[in-house]
């Protein structure tokens, strides 16, 4: 079947199988590969997308299901001349990431925290990314990234 | 000029994880890769069975499949993955007529299109005659039920000593438990990938999710009969001990690669990754005595390690174990008996300590309890038994040589950031007041070993605009070496670290190299940068002397402006890009370390368990790690975070668990308790720097070290919370459930 999906911006058509899952969609017929995967219980956010600007798993939805919507990813979180995203360039000066596999999502898991709960308390943001996982950081930093990022103390 | 060495630089990998996200495996685009067929495996459902009959016919007539392979198709010898295992434990990359764990791949399925595969796998039929079953080591140790017959024994390494029966003699009192330091699945965020191509100058092109290229080397050549390999290992998204060399997997699909004269590639499910890559898993019987005013005088520890169906590198870790058995601790007599068996379960790999968290456990466990036994202090016993500060090496009563170490200041350190005797107050009153919620707080000092000794090779090459380009035999996988390697050979050539770039990974551009793994990356990677970045500048000042027609030991290299002159007449001189010219100037050297380093430190948890649920929250975590010299602290410090959250995760939550049929219970994420934000805090880190005298950078490992004391201090906290109501012990996870257990049975 055919699915249409405006993706940062720009629109992509694809003939897919029904059952065929929006990361793959997003990754296998578009071809960025900046989402993730990482597990396949839907435990692990490492696929985070914004869905119309709402966090999701991109693992727990058919790419039919979204048909015709908007969705960015991580490959359109910066500014068209590069310039970082505040929270983007949060995790850098914090040193949010280590091996980077997680960090695409939990970037996106990120920024939609901060839309819902501009300035965050440490519980606030502990219990807003319980569900993206990171083996490398520990999320001390990750947690420092949102929270400087959200202008809170 | 300031040195860059010691300094906070953002690391210069982010930006592209950030915006575009790494390149794994996964995700490669190269066009030698495209037509790649997919392949599937079929795994084992069961955990010890001959294989009666395997029915691939329905498969095969699946859509899109192209090959099926079981054992006798791919005509790959088994391996062992070390010499010293018993040799009839051998490992078939697909099960060879019997089964020994759940997960085994059986079959490989190879279609057009990915989802293809999945589909096929499930038309294969295996029938399964079940063999019985063990999966408790200390039933396997009994040799009752064999998984290789032929061998006569469980046994894969090390070997069973009767105890000293006089060791604990003159001890006033003695305490004896058994410990059990639980399989964990590792659980890198990216699993397992692998794709190969043979190219067509008959070599193999192989890309791998590993911790180094190189180590994968040796193992992909015997399967696959050629020396002619080009390995690969992109970004590679966290490894924790257990993407060391190539896999079962990895053989099977460069031996496919092979048979079809095609581009083949593979990525494994999260459940088949938490199936098949685990660490840990120790049953410790230890017995420690002393005097009744805290002198310890003896101390035994004996282990018995599950190595899993085949033995791999988890089968030695009793042995590193073994090493650090004594931890931190003048013990005069130490006994320690190591070995493995074999069980029906996963084969165990390394996982972020591999063999040292195990003995810090043991030890910072016994001793805690040993401290309740005689009514003392815990800080206090450890007071009395630390090893004194020493700069020339310290030999154990087990033969380990300690480089250096200041023991007792890492302990005071982290007490009095903890605030320890106040916490003991609160501690007190909310006992005296029967609180609900009770306070615990629980110590770790720790040593251990990191990088072993070993060579490292580092070649820089400067090249005619000026910029740099390392090249190492290390592999980055989350640690910044890009970052720390410029930031050494910026320190002395001057150029600046966005002018470095980093090649690592690579068999064609790197010509040796140990790879990422025993925190051995920065002592000796970065020491190879080092002394190569000393002869570079050496071999520049001869051409730049050459070029000005100057004495070299008249030219100075002003490091701020990157460029060669005579000492006191700055106008006539030569720049890196002057220098190097159209050739370019490169200098290759390999750096040597006798032996391994002894990072050392001092944890305290702090946890609030709830007597009426169990419930542990771990509420401060205060660390003293000394990893020597730091070249960088912010990457030091995320290390740090790293490993303490890993090893709180051990005591808290983290278990890998197979029932007594040898079925996983956990075989996926949302099973398998990975910790989250949520059970943890932020950390307290306190700085400390012993610098090492075994490598000119004065580094010691990091990688490792946060959780090697976590799993014992958290573990040492939830006892501690709940002793007053006559616990004495709690095996980890700490879960409510043995939490509240532990309550129950105290108060009959």
């Amino acid at each position: 079947m055919k699915v249409t999906l405006t993706i940062n911006g720009a629109r992509h058509s694809h003939d897919v199988e029904p059952r065929t899952l929006l990361v793959h969609f997003i990754r296998d017929n578009v071809g960025l590969t900046g989402t993730n995967i990482g597990c396949d219980t839907s435990s692990c956010g490492a696929c985070t997308v914004h869905l119309d600007g709402e966090a999701v798993k991109s693992c727990t939805i058919l790419a039919a299901q979204v048909d015709g919507r908007e969705l960015r990813t991580i490959e359109g979180l910066a500014a068209a001349d590069g310039t970082l995203h505040p929270m983007q360039q949060a995790f850098h000066e914090n040193h949010g990431l280590q091996c980077g596999f997680c960090t695409p999502g939990m970037v996106m898991a990120a920024v939609s925290l901060l839309d819902d709960v501009p300035h965050p308390t440490e519980r606030e943001v502990r219990e807003g990314l319980e569900g993206n996982l990171c083996r490398c950081t520990g999320y001390h930093n990750i947690v420092k990234a949102v929270m400087a990022a959200g202008g809170s103390k | 000029m300031p040195s860059i060495l010691g300094t906070r630089v953002k690391r210069v990998e982010d930006p592209r994880f950030l915006t575009v996200g790494g390149t794994y495996v996964d995700d490669l685009r190269d066009p030698r890769l495209d037509g790649a067929l997919w392949l599937t495996f079929v795994r084992s459902s069961v955990a010890h069975a001959r294989l009666a009959s395997i029915d691939t016919s329905s498969a095969a007539a699946a859509p899109g499949v192209v090959a099926i392979y079981t054992f006798a198709d791919l005509s790959v010898e088994p391996q062992l993955s070390m010499p010293a295992f018993n040799e009839a434990m051998k490992r078939p990359a697909l099960a060879d007529g019997v089964v020994r764990f759940v997960g085994e791949p059986i079959v490989a399925i190879l279609t057009e299109q990915r989802s293809q595969g999945e589909d096929a796998a499930e038309f294969v039929v295996v029938d399964y005659d079940p063999l019985p079953v063990v999966v408790d080591p200390v039933e396997a140790a009994a040799d009752e039920v064999l998984l290789f017959p032929e061998a006569g024994t469980n046994t894969a390494y090390g070997r069973v000593r009767e105890p000293d029966p006089t060791l604990f003699e003159g001890c006033d009192a003695v305490v004896h438990m058994t410990l059990y330091n639980r399989r964990l699945a590792v659980a890198p965020l990216e699993v397992k990938g692998c794709a190969a191509v043979p190219a067509e100058d008959g070599r193999m092109v192989v890309w791998l999710s590993s911790q180094g290229a190189h180590t994968a080397v040796a193992s992909l050549q015997a399967a696959l009969g050629t020396e002619d390999l080009h390995i690969i290992t992109p970004d590679v998204g966290g490894g924790f001990g257990a993407k060391n060399g190539a896999s079962a997997e990895d053989i099977v699909v460069c031996r496919v690669a092979q048979l079809q004269g095609r581009a083949i590639r593979w990525a494994e499910t999260r459940t088949e990754n938490v199936l098949t890559m685990q660490g840990r898993g120790q049953v410790q019987t230890v017995t420690m005595g002393g005097t009744r005013d805290g002198r310890i005088l003896a101390y035994r520890v004996d282990i018995l390690g599950d190595a899993g169906a085949y033995p791999m590198i988890g089968a030695f870790l009793p042995m590193a174990t073994r090493m650090m058995a004594p931890g931190v601790y003048d013990m005069p007599k130490v006994e320690v008996i190591a070995r493995s068996v074999v069980t029906n379960t996963a084969p165990q790999m390394a996982y972020r300590g591999a063999g040292r968290p195990e003995a810090t456990a043991a030890v910072e466990r016994t001793i805690e309890r040993f401290a309740a036994e005689i009514g003392m202090d815990a800080a206090e016993v450890r007071r009395r038994n630390l090893v004194p500060k020493f700069v020339e090496p310290h030999k154990t009563p087990v033969g380990t040589t300690y480089d250096i170490g200041d023991y007792p200041a890492a302990l005071e350190l982290v007490l009095e950031a903890a605030g320890y005797d106040a916490l003991r107050k609160e501690q007190a009153s909310r006992r005296a007041a029967g609180d609900r919620l009770q306070l615990g707080i629980g110590i770790a000092t720790y040593v251990e070993i990191t990088a072993f000794g070993g060579s490292e090779y580092a070649r820089i090459e400067v090249k005619d605009d000026g910029s740099a380009v390392v090249y190492t035999g290390t592999s980055p996988h989350g640690q910044g070496h890009h970052t720390s390697f410029a930031m050494i050979a910026s320190e002395r050539t001057g150029i600046p670290i966005e002018r470095i770039n980093l090649v690592w990974g690579d068999t064609d551009l790197v010509p040796t190299g140990g790879g990422t793994g025993g925190s051995r990356s920065l002592q000796l990677g970065g020491s190879a940068v080092l002394q190569t970045t000393d002869l570079l500048v050496e071999e520049a000042r001869q051409r730049a002397a050459q070029q000005l027609e100057a004495n070299p030991e008249d030219l100075v290299l002003d490091t701020e402006a990157g460029r060669f002159h005579v000492a006191g007449s700055p106008t006539a001189g030569r720049t890196w890009a002057e220098v190097a010219g159209n050739d370019g100037l490169a200098v290759a050297s390999d750096f040597t370390q006798p032996s391994g380093t002894f990072p050392f430190g001092a944890h305290v948890a702090v946890v609030e368990v709830d007597t009426e649920t169990g419930q542990v929250e771990l509420t401060r975590f205060i660390a003293v790690d000394d990893a020597g010299t730091m070249i960088n602290p912010l990457i030091v410090e995320g290390q740090r975070h790293g490993g303490i959250a890993q090893g709180a995760a051990q005591a808290l939550c983290e278990e890998f668990i197979y029932d007594a049929d040898g079925n996983p219970l956990t075989s996926n994420l949302a099973d398998f308790t990975f910790i989250s934000t949520c059970e943890l805090p932020s950390f307290e880190l306190v700085p400390m720097e012993t610098p090492t005298p075994m490598n000119p950078l004065g580094a010691k490992g990091i990688g490792e070290a946060g959780t090697i004391g976590a799993t014992p201090a958290v573990q040492n906290a939830v006892v501690d919370a709940v002793a007053h109501l006559g616990v004495r012990h709690i095996d980890i996870p700490c879960t409510p459930e043995r939490v509240w257990t532990a309550i129950q049975e105290a108060s009959k």
